[in-house]
């Protein structure tokens, strides 16, 4: 998994590309978690991510949880069905803000 | 039958790649499509992980696992076994999945998920083992839309952190 981050405007996006696992999942929390330091408004774009386990939403209730403590925001952009589908089963289509 | 070659491993993470690219192989092998083999996949994270963080109760311990696809029915069927502290994963109580970020606890996801993805879960103690068997139906090759013929997709099934 890569992180690629862009700072404008007091937002933060991270384009994360790769499988969101167990191994990987603490780099993209500790990457949102920087981000939130950056900005109130981090986007996630999961355009290149097929596979998201409870490790990885894990890092995003986190990030969401975040945002709510700082009354910042987090934004998924581009999710693609798989990752929708684990999304949709956990609740986590609610949850989160996905644009 | 087709039968994968089992495979035992001290469980921990990192060993988790090597278990999932052979099963990953064998559901491509048998014909699965990509989002079937997706949710395969997780869900023999989820109960690998499982046995690496908790089983052993802290220290390290074995893991082993066996996967076979039959053809009539075509059934891929995955079994765990370890040795470590009798746990019933099933016996867990769902997480309420309604709840808001603010009102929901860290982690407690895992089984839940693969009992969202799989059609069928079994466990039982036998012999001083731990024996978790996952069962999941596959569609038949002609059933397969080309789209989500295997190996169309881009999987995004690398293991590169």
């Amino acid at each position: 998994m890569t992180i690629a981050e862009t700072r404008r405007d007091g937002m933060v996006q991270l384009d994360v590309e790769g499988r969101v696992d167990t191994n990987t999942s603490p780099e993209l929390q500790k990457k949102i978690l920087q981000a939130f330091q950056k900005g109130n408004t981090v986007i996630l774009n999961l355009e290149a991510v097929d596979y998201i386990s409870s490790s990885g939403l894990r890092a995003l209730l986190i990030g969401q949880k975040t945002a709510g403590s700082k009354g910042g925001a987090m934004k998924l952009i581009h999710v693609r069905d798989s990752v929708r589908k684990v999304f949709d089963m956990t609740g986590f289509s609610q949850m989160l803000t996905i644009e | 039958m087709d039968r994968m070659q089992d495979i035992t491993l001290q469980a921990s993470d990192d060993t988790l790649y090597t278990v999932l690219d052979a099963i990953e192989a064998h559901l491509c092998k048998n014909g699965c499509p990509d989002a079937v083999k997706t949710q395969v996949l997780i869900s023999v994270e989820e109960i690998y992980v499982n046995i690496a963080h908790y089983a052993y109760g802290g220290d390290k311990g074995e893991a082993t696992v066996q996967m076979e696809v039959t053809q009539n029915p075509r059934i891929c069927r995955v079994v765990f076994k370890d040795r470590g502290i009798p746990y019933n994963p099933l016996e867990k109580e769902d997480p309420d999945i309604s709840l808001s970020a603010g009102e929901r606890e860290i982690g407690g996801l895992g089984i839940f998920m693969v009992k969202q993805c799989m059609d069928k879960i079994t466990y039982r103690y036998e012999d001083g083992y731990n024996i978790l068997a996952i069962e999941k139906h596959l569609p038949l090759p002609e059933d397969i839309p080309p789209s989500e013929s295997p190996g169309t997709g881009d999987t995004g099934l690398t293991h590169n952190q």
